[in-house]
């Protein structure tokens, strides 16, 4: 995971704006500007274009001497071919990235959510020094320490296990640092309203604190779930016997097959894909406000 | 409320940790809390990040091959190993190829769609997305698209029909490296897949400059364009575009996926991740020598951390929030 942070006033793309373009109006600037946005558009597009295309086509199609700007006879049949595939396993690999997606989100979200909170807010000596302890971790990169990482791994004898793929990711310092970084700024008010009522800090937490904090929590997860879809460095290591391979992996090995089934492996990655564009379609709001307030990614 | 269920569920490592000592009823002291919020993320982050930590540190000072439970020290030998080695020093010289163009090249990208994407009065949210939508996409995923079709070496690649249309001859985009043209194929897949999302970074700081600048400044007669630009947009976006650049930074250090699968089977184009699975999980299966490089990586990363810091004065705004 890359991880920084941006400056928290950075935030809150969703307030009203007032456009500056309208300062020199005229028609012929306009017109230029969304020529040039149009065009970069278009480029961005490209990608997606060619995988439709080639994942809707036959292989003749894909590797003809001219380029067909689209298959004349869409290939319906193709979607389900990609499961009947005996070399990849591909049915599995998407279960295999479902499960360790979602209880790797809910995960994080757990353990380092209560973190973030006893870190915030919960008064304790030595607690500073806890905080550091966990500040140190920013700075050994996830990725660098997968050599390590995997040694552990295998003396516990969870290569090739749910366990191997999910359980390690789930302590991000990055992540507890941002969930304490915003309960410090959760109003006091609420949790103290709470404790007059007789609540515990662990009944205030999941009565009063939660509940007024899904947008957060929405963000987190949303950014939490794509990052874990699209790993593929720890997977990879993980994932030795092809049973446990992630749909990062399985994708992957299309690459370095003798035998290359053009629109089988186009139309795997579209129905890779598919999981993250619905994420996008309906979560985008609490993905674009998570990151304009946190600068995270995978 | 149940105390007592909530107790069993949480791992109960942290009442070891600390000698917390509920005198008043569990649930009124802050000791007793304070662990059983942090406890299971404490215990897993000592287990899962210092423990290999440590672990590779110990590995880097003993030859062990195909074995984790070495038992031949052989002192600093693995680093002068991986220091003396062309392969390494090789991949920290394409991690310095490789963050010498993608860093500006994203930052100047990212930068330019916020701008455009800023000024839209209609259809803002649409192009957004589009900009936007590649950050879904993950960096396999982009790397078949970009391997097997796009800069697919053969005519019927995209890349080679439209040269091929001005009676251009097919380009090896990734089977040769001379002249190198597989840098083309990675930075633009990398570029394509992360400037979407360093534009919303821009976007969101693009919004909070407030609009009496650029009054003040029509007011004094700066010329709208380059010259309002010039002196108060960048100048109010340093803080984003420092962050952005730290961001960009470690995130080419950690390139790895794009590298991997593009040029599979090349021994061109190796950056230090990729560099460090073969000689650790390769057919030699070095623990110690790889565990040495991670250790030489994670140094070299916490320099240029700290460096960077020092200059964009990080950390101390680590409260602002």
């Amino acid at each position: 995971m890359t991880t920084t942070v941006t400056k928290a006033r950075d935030a809150v793309p969703g307030r009203p704006r007032t456009p500056r373009g309208g300062r020199r109006g005229s028609v012929l600037g306009s017109t230029g500007l969304y020529l040039a946005v149009g065009v970069a558009a278009l480029l961005f597009l490209v990608p997606f274009y060619v995988l439709i295309r080639n994942a809707f086509a036959t292989d003749p199609e894909i590797t003809g001497e001219e380029w067909t700007f689209f298959p004349t006879d869409i290939q319906w049949g193709n979607i389900t071919e990609p499961f009947e595939d005996t070399t990849v396993d591909f049915g599995q690999s998407m279960v295999n990235s479902l499960v360790v997606g979602v209880l790797h989100t809910v995960g994080t979200l757990l353990v380092c959510s209560l973190a973030g909170y006893g870190l915030a807010r919960i008064p304790y000596r030595h607690a500073d020094k806890v905080f550091y302890g966990v500040l140190f971790t920013l700075m050994v990169p996830t990725a660098v320490t997968f050599v390590p990482g995997f040694v552990l791994v295998s003396s516990l004898g969870w290569i090739d296990s749910y366990r191997g793929l999910i359980i390690p990711g789930l302590f991000s310092g990055f992540t507890c640092f941002l969930f304490r970084q915003y309960f410090l700024g959760f109003p006091k008010e609420l949790e103290e309203a709470a404790r007059v009522d007789g609540l515990g800090y662990w009944g205030a937490y999941w009565r009063v604190v939660v509940p007024n904090s899904l947008n957060f929590f929405a963000a987190i997860a949303t950014i939490t779930f794509i990052n874990g879809w699209n790993s593929f460095l720890w997977p990879l290591v993980i994932g030795q016997d092809p049973s446990a391979w992630t749909v990062q992996v399985a994708l992957s090995s299309y690459m370095t097959n003798q035998t290359v089934n053009y629109h089988l492996i186009f139309m795997a990655t579209a129905i890779s894909l598919l999981p993250l564009l619905l994420v996008f379609l309906f979560l985008q709001r609490w993905l674009v406000q998570g990151i304009a307030q946190t600068g995270i990614k995978g | 409320m149940s105390t007592t269920t909530e107790l069993d569920s949480a791992p109960s490592a942290p009442a070891k940790a600390s000698p917390a000592r509920p005198r008043r009823g569990l649930r009124g002291s802050g000791t007793f809390n304070f662990w059983l919020f942090t406890g299971p993320f404490l215990v897993g982050l000592l287990i899962f990040v210092y423990v290999p930590i440590g672990w590779s540190i110990w590995l880097s000072f003993f030859e062990a091959r195909f074995t984790v439970t070495p038992s031949t020290f052989v002192g600093f030998d693995n680093y002068r190993f991986m220091l003396e080695n062309d392969n390494f020093t090789g991949a920290l010289g394409t991690f310095t190829v490789f963050a010498a163009i993608i860093v500006p090249t994203t930052w100047a990208l990212s930068l330019g769609l916020a701008l455009l994407v800023n000024r839209l009065r209609f259809m803002r949210a649409f192009f957004r997305s589009v900009f936007f939508l590649p950050t879904a996409c993950s960096y396999v995923a982009a790397s078949l698209i970009w391997k097997m079709s796009l800069f697919n070496g053969v005519r019927f690649g995209l890349a080679n029909t439209v040269i091929g249309w001005f009676g251009v001859e097919n380009v090896a985009w990734l089977a040769n490296p001379d002249p190198p043209w597989y840098w083309l194929v990675i930075v633009s897949a990398r570029l394509w897949l992360q400037s979407g999302f360093y534009m919303i970074l821009f976007l969101a700081a693009l919004q909070n400059i407030p609009d009496e600048l650029y009054e003040a400044a029509a007011l004094d007669g700066a010329k709208p364009g380059w010259q309002t630009f010039r002196y108060i947009t960048l100048p109010q976006l340093r803080a984003t575009s420092t962050a952005v650049i730290l961001l960009l930074l470690i995130a080419a250090y950690q390139a790895f996926d794009e590298f991997f699968n593009l040029l599979s089977k090349t021994t061109w184009g190796r950056p230090p991740l990729v560099e460090l699975y073969y000689t650790a999980l390769g057919d030699n299966q070095d623990y110690g020598a790889g565990s040495a490089g991670a250790v030489i990586l994670t140094l070299l990363i916490i320099l240029v951390t700290l460096f960077q810091g020092r200059i964009m004065g990080f950390g101390r705004g680590e409260e602002s929030k």
